[in-house]
């Protein structure tokens, strides 16, 4: 720092050799070289070290019976909502099952204005129907050979946004895979 | 008008103040902030709205990105005790000091049959990006399996505690890759992890 110190701190100057009564000092200190110092232990300090912590999503997978395959849980098909996770960022969702959809699978994005609406506008509509809050919308999500994994940690995350309880990860299907085909969100591979 | 006189004052600032906001900056940080690990395998995780920040203890992290496969146990006598098991498993006799060097390293990615050279390396080298190859998780040599569920029973063994696993994988990532990785926990009937994410800066 371009600053003179004239205010004391240091014994008085000695001139020509002549000998000089001892100044009282001052009491002040300098303390230039000391934020120095902290400034560069801030900096350093900063640098090496990761302030944000990595966060932990749960994930509950279904229970994978392998001995009793007859052993499965059938839903409801005007509660289920079908998502299925495509190449470039997009996905294709329908009601029901795939022979017979409820609704025509529409391919649709992620995020706020995409398939958030959908999530919301069904899920009231499935309890407004069942009128029991605990039976809500069920989702099915499936997620394709071409989709990225964070693809996945995109739905599951709209599955806490809009607080749909049931949900599960569910293998795609060849059918399924035909259909997401057709509207060009799964490409032949090369 | 009377001529205004500028009084020459001294430039020297106190610096007290100043000092004391670095001091207490400093504190903050050293408070705050944990060591970050170098990683041989850098990931950058999706983002989500999960606040639940990630448990330090009894936990296991596969980490995938590029088509590899890492793992890492928290715990020190956790590594070293999987290690001995791994040891018995695959008949490959580890030294008491390879060990003890063993347990000293975060997460590791090569076949079971490197890691002596990879025990007799210095850190820097060992944390060079590419260098580990990934740990084979392929039906006929799947050995992340098999170090899964030694750490499992590890944890289970000292600290009588079910070892939570997580999974911290690079956004960009194929999704059969981490497909495989579920499936090998699911065939252990580990149903429950967690996936590991930073926060979203904005809802978008």
């Amino acid at each position: 720092m371009a600053e003179l110190n004239s205010g004391g701190g240091g014994g008085g100057h000695k001139k020509g050799g002549k000998k000089i009564r001892s100044k009282k000092q001052s009491a002040r200190v300098d303390m230039t070289p000391m934020v120095d110092l902290m400034f560069l232990l801030i900096t350093f300090f900063m640098l090496t070290t990761t302030l944000a912590k990595p966060k932990a999503m749960d994930l509950a997978m279904p229970d994978k019976d392998k001995k009793q395959p007859e052993n499965r849980l059938e839903i409801a098909d005007n509660r289920t909502l079908n998502v299925l996770l495509g190449t470039d960022n997009r996905l294709e969702w329908y009601m029901g099952q795939v022979e017979k959809p409820l609704t025509p699978p529409t391919v649709d994005s992620y995020g706020k204005n995409g398939i958030r609406k959908i999530l919301i506008q069904k899920n009231k509509e499935v309890l407004a129907a069942t009128g029991d809050p605990k039976k809500g919308l069920i989702v099915l999500i499936k997620p394709s050979d071409q989709s990225k994994y964070r693809n996945l940690v995109d739905i599951l995350d709209e599955m806490k946004i809009t607080n749909i309880q049931q949900y599960a990860i569910v293998d795609i299907t060849d059918p399924e895979i035909d259909l997401i085909k057709r509207d060009g969100i799964y490409k032949d591979k090369k | 008008m009377p001529k205004v006189k500028v009084p020459r004052k001294s430039t020297i600032i106190d610096m007290t103040a100043m000092c004391d906001v670095a001091a207490l900056l400093l504190t903050f940080f050293i408070l705050t902030a944990t060591a970050r690990q170098p990683e041989p395998l850098p990931v950058d995780t999706p983002a989500s709205t999960v606040t639940m920040p990630q448990p330090d203890t009894d936990i296991g992290t596969i980490t995938i990105g590029q088509g590899k496969v890492f793992f890492g146990v928290k715990d020190q006598p956790v590594r070293a005790r999987m290690l001995e098991k791994m040891a018995a498993i695959y008949k490959i006799p580890f030294t008491p000091e390879e060990i003890k060097r063993f347990s000293l390293i975060d997460n590791f990615g090569v076949p079971i049959g490197n890691l002596k050279q990879l025990i007799a390396m210095s850190g820097a080298q060992r944390n060079k990006e590419g260098l580990q190859p990934g740990i084979p998780t392929d039906s006929t040599d799947n050995q992340l399996k098999e170090w899964i569920y030694q750490a499992r029973y590890a944890t289970k063994e000292l600290n009588n505690k079910d070892m939570r696993i997580s999974i911290k994988g690079d956004a960009q990532e194929d999704y059969p890759v981490i497909k495989r990785v579920i499936d090998i926990l699911q065939d252990q009937e580990v149903n429950k992890f967690s996936l590991i994410t930073s926060l979203r800066a904005e809802d978008k």
